[in-house]
């Protein structure tokens, strides 16, 4: 027992007139693990608490507070009455030593307290002994901390502390926290507090909002009063976070403000609109849009404020500050959602000509959409309220107000304010479907009007667009409920104007009509069958005669939506004729007019975009798969004359329909009997042929077509449903293992057919085919198990290393990868890496064979695999391709190869084919690799070093943003190095590494500027055209570093800028133009 | 732009951008020498109006058919059209335009930048000071006035 006391009192000898701040931390830890109690803690503090020295005295204060700053849990636990007995014992003690009088005025603080029992018990006990046994600790801390409120103002912190930290006490006796409320605003005035004793009192109305609110609702407007006299005048932001927070919870938790409303809204929106921008290196991270929200959510908390709220955002609105303005506005649509139109009615007229004016005279965006916003949320507040039979119809009178000062403007389509205009009442439409009724009524007739007088297309397409505003506003505010719609009165003139817009030549009001009949088909049962149907008449006539691309692109698109909708319409009406148009030849053959053959490719194209558009619905699906694999079948025999090109796109089509077509059954069943059995048929059809005679050329034979079969095939075979993933592998299999044709149509081919074996004389076009297996085994999900994938694995290895054909070989390799990319884990898979990198390596470090670029591929692309699932082996294969960075051939190759490996490959390796891609695989290659690369560059012989910046530059270039920002500094050095090199790609490609850095330029850099800067203006010279456009865009982007840092090169860069401003090239040029105009704006006024 | 200040012609007429300039293969050919022509000239002075957050091009200020340029003899002439007959930014506008050019054409053009003929009221006045070199260098040096041209040159960003 005394070791403890003369630990404690050793402790607080130490804090208080040692003056060591870390005893604090001791005593606390000491309490807590129980080495002595509060209690002894206390009585060793006696001496400190009762001192004459208010310092020392203060000191003492300080110690307690700390100690139940970190203890007040305990406290709580331990309640009762030995500790209070401490407690008094220590009371005693030091009444002893001072005087007899201090005792009793405690006793007399007291006394208010005990209940009448233990008052008589008490009465006369001077000595108090058993006085204090009645009461609990934390009472009797409270207790003695609210009278040291009245203590020598340097005791006045630490007490502040202690009552925060009893604030944190669950279970606070009931009305202690009424009364030390009390206490800190009679005898504290907070605002003459130091920073942190403020936070401390905000805390501590925090702390006993949340655990004593019924409490603190009795106290009534008591409460509210003094928390407004003692935020009144804070201007600290960290303690305006705290004090809004409590006004919002005054607010919100429904605490009588009573008569204090006013001086509640006064104290918090004298801050309105926050003005505040954070010190550079501030350690806080405050932003002024958290003071912001938070002041808002205050000021929007109540329609109580509504009456002092508004007059002052509309004086706000006033102000020449663009971000007041936006404040305002932002906090007018906040405030309405919570008001009712009583709240609002005086003020209508005043508001509605603020925010008009702040769109008609708008020089921001952003401005003019927070305007809309708010006279958005204030139309539809309006449209809410009930209306009783003697008040006015508040929101016709609103609508009337912006309908008279806007509905004139809309006559004016050449004139500015006819946007404005239109966006401010679409706004209000928008808000409800009564606004929306009674903004339609009024403005539409006068629109369509219009539209039938004006003859400039450039009216009318104004007009036009001014409607499809509508339309779109109208359906917002419908979503929910299925009122008939607020358009169908004006259905049959809507689409009069579209069609006959529809029908003009101007392709610009063309292409507006087009998005004015998808947002009328849009409208849930708007457009009747006979109104889809001449839709569609249009539409088709458009795709065939209209040469404009933009207008086709607005049409194929417009058909689309329709198709959505209307899925058995576009089957009937349109398919049909888009088929027997492209089936029709070109006429006037035999005179090969070159621009009519050409128009008919246009027409072909068009038809074929616009059968690819349509196909979303699996029932429009099965109409036009069939058409587009007519087209292949065709243009295989020959019967309808079909370019390269348009086999081409006719593929593309067909890749488009498998990637948009509803995940669905049916869709799964026509890829799986349809799409895949045909387009292989065809191939090998047209390989067989290609191989036999000459003649006439199918075009199918050509590697373009291949090429693009693949993607169809692979995302056809992406989106399988598992059974018939399944069989579609195993039928691929067989049919290039085996030569099993079985499941082809038109079954007419040679039966042992050895597609992957090598064939006779070389000859390539069956070996090549080897691409379409990897479209399909490739894409599959990673479930699907590849049968005989062993036997196939190897003789795709004999491929990739034997077949001197690229496509054939590079095929393999990749398909070769992507089954590796999937093949679960495992010695078999170890062992196949192994067997495959000792054949490879063999071919490369014999620098006499031939098929070293064969074995090179291969590898890089088994690389990828690896790298894509972070198998362990990947570092093998990594230190065999740096160690070929110094290769004299395969060098340049080895330093693109870093490339393939960091970017996604479109056929293979990727999400959408089921591969097994890890997250942030590339910022791992580079963490794990980027070292090497260093290493190697700087031991590299000088004509070697060009092949590890590029390796390097490929890296760093696919990075994301965020990690090339972090990273860059580090080879910063190193890429400045490469900006000197003489190879152009680097220059390129590192110039596209440093151009995101520059725009949020590290410190790095800027101590780097005058290197950087130097090597920028010496590219502006360089011969390459794209190199110049890049360094100059990055000298533009130099502009906005901090301007002390820049402003010393501006003479410099200016006269730099001179040359290339007449430059041969006109792109070179812009792109000087702009970085000169950038460079003179700095440092002179009214610039930066 | 308070309510105190109110706009000279609040409602101007809104002509249509051209859009962008299509890019052609010879453009992107290392060997070809592109001439500077009317449109490159037009495309620089997509410059803003003082007074409205839209372009000169927007406004009409300045066609393209009032832009002449000639390459081999290193001229460039401008005529701008003020939205209404005694605008008081006039001045201004061709202060701006020329500043622009001078900032954006190499040494070797002779800038001439005037009013529209018979487009503006004080049409003389104003063309003799634009074409005045010692009277624009003295603007230039007047910072409140360089302040606003440069307002006029930078790309708005709020």
């Amino acid at each position: 027992m005394a070791a403890e006391s003369t630990l404690a009192l050793s402790l607080v000898e130490e804090f208080v007139s040692g003056l060591q701040d870390s005893k604090a931390k001791d005593a606390a830890k000491g309490v807590k693990d129980g080495k002595f109690t509060v209690l002894q803690l206390v009585e060793a503090l006696g001496s400190s608490l009762t001192s004459s020295q208010p310092h020392t005295r203060a000191r003492g204060v300080h110690l307690l507070s700390e100690v139940l700053q970190e203890c007040y849990g305990d406290l709580t636990e331990r309640e009762g009455t030995p500790f209070s007995f401490h407690i008094l014992c220590w009371h005693c003690t030091a009444s002893c030593k001072v005087t007899n009088q201090k005792c009793f005025q405690i006793t007399a603080f007291l006394y208010p307290y005990m209940s009448s029992d233990d008052a008589y018990s008490c009465q006369g006990a001077i000595s108090t002994q058993h006085f204090f046994l009645f009461f609990s600790t934390v009472e009797v801390l409270i207790a003695f901390y609210e009278n040291r409120l009245k203590d020598h103002y340097v005791v006045t912190p630490p007490v502040l502390k202690g009552l925060k930290a009893l604030t944190k006490c669950t279970n606070l006796p009931p009305g202690s926290a009424v009364s030390m409320l009390r206490s800190v605003f009679q005898d504290i005035h907070v605002q003459s507090l130091m920073l942190s004793e403020r936070a401390c009192v905000y805390s501590m109305l925090i702390n006993i909002m949340e655990t004593r609110e019924a409490e603190l609702k009795g106290l009534g407007a008591d409460f509210v009063f003094g928390f407004v006299q003692s935020m009144d005048g804070e201007r600290d932001p960290r303690n305006l976070l705290l004090a809004f927070q409590i006004a919002k919870n005054l607010i919100h938790g429904g605490y009588d403000l009573g008569k204090f409303t006013e001086e509640l809204f006064e104290v918090t929106s004298c801050y309105f609109p926050i003005d505040f921008s954070p010190p550079p290196n501030d350690p806080h991270g405050i932003t002024r849009e958290e003071l912001v929200q938070a002041l808002r959510a205050v000021l929007t908390g109540t329609p109580k404020f509504a009456e002092f709220l508004l007059p002052l955002l509309i004086e706000k609105l006033d102000s020449d500050v663009q971000s007041a303005k936006l404040d305002s506005l932002q906090t007018l649509a906040a405030c309405v959602s919570q008001y009712e139109h009583k709240h609002v009615a005086e003020f209508l007229q005043g508001l509605w000509t603020s925010v008009r004016r702040e769109v008609f005279q708008t020089s921001s965006e952003k401005i003019e959409s927070a305007g809309l916003a708010a006279l958005t949320a204030l139309t539809s507040c309006l449209s809410r309220s009930v209306l009783s039979s003697d008040s006015e119809d508040s929101l016709s009178t609103f609508l009337d107000f912006i309908l008279k000062d806007c509905k004139h403007h809309l006559c004016e389509p050449d004139l500015k304010l006819v946007w404005p205009s239109a966006k401010l009442l679409q706004a209000a439409c928008s808000a409800s479907t009564r606004a929306s009724h009674i903004i339609t009524v009024a403005v539409m007739p006068s629109l369509l009007e219009q539209y039938n007088n004006r003859t400039q297309c450039s009216h009318r397409r104004t007009l036009l667009e001014v409607v499809q505003r509508f339309i779109h506003s109208v359906k917002n505010c419908q979503s929910s409920d299925n009122d008939e719609s607020v358009l169908l009165a004006f259905r049959e003139a809507l689409c009069s104007i579209v069609f006959s817009a529809l029908s003009e030549s101007n392709s610009s009001l063309q292409i507006t009509a087009t998005s004015v009949l998808t947002s009328l088909a849009q409208q849930a049962g708007l457009l009747v069958e006979s109104d889809i149907e001449l839709a569609l008449d249009h539409l088709t006539r458009l795709l065939l005669t209209e040469e404009d691309d933009r207008v086709s692109l607005a049409v194929v698109e417009c058909a689309g939506a329709l198709a959505q909708l209307h899925p058995a319409l576009v089957i009937t009406k349109l398919i049909p004729k888009l088929k027997k148009e492209m089936f029709t030849e070109p006429m006037n053959q035999d005179q090969e007019e070159v621009s009519e053959l050409h128009s008919h490719h246009a027409v072909r194209q068009r038809c074929l975009s616009a059968l690819a558009a349509v196909s979303i619905q699996p029932s429009v699906v099965q109409e036009s798969t069939p058409v587009l694999l007519e087209v292949l079948r065709s243009a295989h025999t020959g019967s309808v004359n079909f370019s390269v090109d348009e086999v081409v796109l006719t593929c593309r089509s067909l890749q488009r329909i498998a990637e948009r077509v509803q995940d669905s059954e049916e869709a799964g069943r026509c890829f799986h009997d349809v799409f895949i059995p045909h387009l292989l048929s065809l191939a090998l059809q047209a390989a067989l042929q290609g191989e036999g005679s000459s003649g006439t050329r199918s075009p199918l034979v050509e590697e373009v077509v291949l090429s693009a079969m693949v993607p169809v095939i692979s995302t056809s075979c992406s989106r399988l449903q598992p059974t018939l993933a399944g069989q579609t592998a195993s039928r691929a299999v067989s049919l290039f293992l085996d030569g099993d044709v079985s499941f082809l149509p038109d079954n007419s081919f040679p039966s042992h057919m050895q597609l992957l074996k090598k064939q006779e004389g070389d000859s390539w076009s069956l070996s090549r085919l080897v691409c379409l297996l990897m479209g399909s085994v490739c894409s599959l999900p990673r479930s699907v198990e590849v049968p005989q994938i062993d036997k196939l694995l190897s003789a795709l290895e004999e491929m990739s290393c034997a077949c001197s054909h690229p496509l054939s070989y590079t095929s393999a390799a990749k398909c070769f990868a992507g089954l590796v990319n999937k093949k679960p884990q495992g010695d078999s898979l170890d062992s196949l890496i192994q067997r495959m990198m000792k054949r490879v390596c063999s071919e490369l470090d014999s620098p006499s064979s031939s098929v070293r670029t064969q074995a090179f591929t291969l590898m890089i692309w088994v690389a990828k695999a690896l790298l894509l699932r972070y198998h362990p082996l990947f570092t093998t294969l990594t230190d065999k391709l740096f160690s070929l960075l110094d290769d004299a051939d395969l060098g340049p190759m080895a330093a693109d190869g870093f490339s393939l490996l960091m970017s996604d490959s479109t056929d293979v390796l990727n999400r959408a084919c089921h591969a097994d891609v890890r997250i942030m695989y590339r910022q791992r290659f580079f963490s794990e690799n980027s070292a090497k690369l260093v290493q190697g560059f700087n031991a590299a012989p000088q004509e070697k070093k060009p092949n590890y910046l590029k390796a390097l530059s490929n890296i760093v270039n696919k990075l994301p943003k965020q990690v090339q920002v972090t990273e860059l500094p580090a080879l910063l050095s190193l890429l400045l190095e490469a900006l000197s090199c003489p190879d152009q790609d680097i220059h390129l490609s590192t110039l596209s590494c440093l151009e995101p850095v520059l725009v949020n330029p590290p410190q790095v850099l800027i101590q780097q500027l005058e290197a950087l800067i130097n090597r920028l203006l010496a590219l502006i010279s360089s011969p390459a055209m794209s190199v110049r456009i890049a360094s100059l865009s990055c000298i533009s982007t130099l502009s906005h570093f901090p301007v002390h840092e820049v402003l010393p090169f501006r003479a410099r860069v200016l006269r730099a800028l001179a040359k290339p401003l007449d430059d041969k090239k006109r792109l070179v040029r812009r792109e000087a133009v702009q970085a000169r105009g950038e460079w003179f704006l700095l440092g002179s006024p009214g610039g930066r | 732009m308070s309510e105190g200040t109110r706009l000279e012609n609040a409602n101007p007429v809104i002509f249509q951008r051209s859009g962008e300039r299509v890019q052609t293969a010879s453009e992107e050919d290392e060997d070809v020498h592109d001439p500077i022509d009317d449109r490159e000239i037009f495309d620089i002075l997509s410059i803003n109006d003082p007074e409205h957050p839209l372009s000169l091009e927007e406004l009409n200020v300045v066609e393209q058919v009032r832009v002449k340029v000639n390459d081999a003899e290193n001229t460039v002439g401008v005529e701008f059209t003020p939205t209404i007959p005694h605008c008081s930014m006039a001045t201004l506008i061709g202060l701006s335009i020329k500043v622009k050019l001078l900032r954006s054409l190499p040494d070797r053009f002779k800038i001439d930048v005037c009013i529209t003929p018979g487009t503006h009221a004080s049409e003389e006045a104003v063309n003799k000071q634009l074409a005045d070199k010692e009277r624009v260098a003295a603007a230039l040096e007047n910072a409140s006035l360089l302040e606003v041209v440069n307002q006029c040159l930078s790309t708005r960003s709020i």
